[in-house]
């Protein structure tokens, strides 16, 4: 019997990466994630979890443990927010590109400068084309239920990619909420062991990461982004048999909320998005005929689920905390990709907002909902950012 | 498509060669193992950074990917490896 504990995102994974038998972590303190990997030491002291805890002296060192223990064909964690993450870029191409299926939790951190502990999603965003899946999730228990999955979708024989678990600091990763944690026995059912093609053999020996020629190099290449393709399909067949075992479902790569009749559609990832289903539960109750689409899978971006969701609205608003500086935020251009050559396509309007930890209220939501409903016609490469004084006329 | 992915491994993890690629071509020196001076000590076999020293009765070198960098020479405690220069 699952039982229902008060746990915040952070807690959520470090027992969801206890229940997925991990073997190896290595890791370095970072915040707001640090409390992921006290929480699995304090499991692993208390003998509650039979792991390898590596110290390391600094992300780049985590990745690079993580990496090396992973081509023996054990499973893996490791953590980091903002600076971290960014520390560990060269060893995010390594680790996608040996297709390791290591699972990392982002606590999503505002990148320096000016210097911030407060969430945004610039971090991994910008981290968009290493090669790593990339989830964003709304709550607690749906970090935890994600992460199980995850380690089932990247270890996937058709797939094997590293898979990162995206959630926003403080507002996901320190806030406290009621969270079934699955028993043992049956996550076990859902998520048999790992069984690498090729994993470090001393009676089999192979070179790990060789070089190669401009010939091979574009295979192996071609070959990555076949995987994210295969993990498109795998993530919705993960979230349906969670689903079956568990009771609970994400969609796998998108949750279209009310979204069937919607005029306008709005469009987020992440936390905020808890506070956007409220918007639209008001509005609907004032029968304004909006909707809302998660998406939870940034890469691979499930473009034709969206293309095929956002076709029936007027007017879609996506509202997202990160921008790509020179042109608008990235998930806004992904989303107008998509939605190219659709015959009488919807406006596409972008906002930034909740940049270094700034809140995004019901209010902006609303407001932001209003604003599409006005009919303006859209700007591009000129999207409307939040809360900031000087832009609030121009916008 | 058909394609030369479907018959490569998942990642770029080959026995050697791997694709057929040596880099012994690096190399402007080659070690040359006297026999007669050799007591099989192997302390050239553990240093050698790319495992190129083959055990046996006889030592012998793998040239396909030996890069000529002496260190084998250099650690032998009985002077039994010499580097030739390559014409």
């Amino acid at each position: 019997m699952a039982l229902r504990r008060f746990l915040n995102g952070n807690e959520a994974l470090a027992e969801a990466v206890k229940l997925a038998g991990v073997e190896v972590v290595a890791a370095y303190p970072i915040t707001p994630q640090s409390p992921v990997v006290e929480k699995i030491a304090e499991f692993i002291s208390k003998g509650e979890m039979e792991s390898e805890y590596i110290r390391v002296e600094s992300e780049h060192a985590a990745l690079a443990a993580c990496y090396g223990a992973a081509v023996t064909g054990t499973r893996v964690f490791t953590a980091t927010s903002s600076q971290g993450l960014a520390y560990m870029f060269e060893m995010l191409h390594y680790v996608s590109g040996s297709r390791m299926p290591v699972v990392m939790a982002v606590a999503n951190r505002g990148m320096a400068a000016p210097w911030t502990i407060w969430a945004d999603h610039q971090d991994s965003v910008s981290c968009r084309d290493t090669g790593w899946v990339q989830l964003y999730v709304e709550n607690a228990q749906e970090a935890l239920d994600t992460c199980l999955q995850a380690y089932k979708v990247g270890e996937d024989p058709q797939v094997l990619l590293p898979v990162m678990i995206c959630l926003d600091g403080y507002t996901l990763s320190h806030t406290e909420e009621p969270v079934e944690v699955p028993e043992k026995e049956e996550v076990d059912a859902f998520l048999p062991p790992l069984r690498l093609p090729v994993a470090l053999d001393v009676e089999n020996p192979v070179v790990f990461c060789a070089g190669a020629g401009p010939e091979l190099y574009t295979e192996f290449k071609y070959q990555q982004q076949q995987a994210m393709y295969a993990a498109l399909l795998k993530l919705k067949e993960a979230d349906a048999e969670f689903a079956a075992r568990f009771g609970r479902s994400y969609g796998g790569t998108v949750e279209p909320y009310q979204c069937e009749d919607a005029a306008v559609i709005l469009v987020t990832m992440g936390a905020v998005t808890g506070t956007a289903r409220e918007v639209v539960d008001g509005l609907r109750a004032c029968d304004q005929k909006v909707g809302l689409l998660k998406i939870k899978s940034f890469r691979p971006f499930p473009a034709q689920e969206i293309r095929d969701i956002l076709s029936r609205a007027g007017a879609v608003a996506i509202l997202e905390r990160d921008c790509s500086y020179g042109y608008e935020g990235a998930l806004c251009t992904e989303v107008k990709a998509a939605l190219l050559g659709l015959d009488g396509p919807p406006k596409v309007y972008g906002f930034i907002g909740g940049l270094g930890g700034h809140d995004i209220t019901r209010e902006q939501i609303t407001a932001i909902y209003r604003y599409c409903l006005e009919g303006v016609q859209p700007g591009y490469g000129t999207d409307h950012f939040l809360d900031v004084a000087g832009a609030r006329d121009e916008n | 498509m058909p394609s030369a992915t479907t018959k490569l491994p998942a990642g770029p993890h080959l026995p050697t060669p791997c694709f057929g690629a040596t880099t012994g071509s690096w190399r402007t020196h080659r070690p040359v193992i006297d026999a007669s001076l050799c007591n099989h000590c192997l302390l050239c076999w553990l240093y050698c950074p790319e495992g190129c020293i083959e055990r046996g009765e006889k030592l012998k070198v793998n040239l396909d990917f030996c890069k000529g960098c002496g260190i084998c020479a250099h650690e032998c405690p009985r002077r039994a490896i010499n580097m030739l220069e390559e014409a």
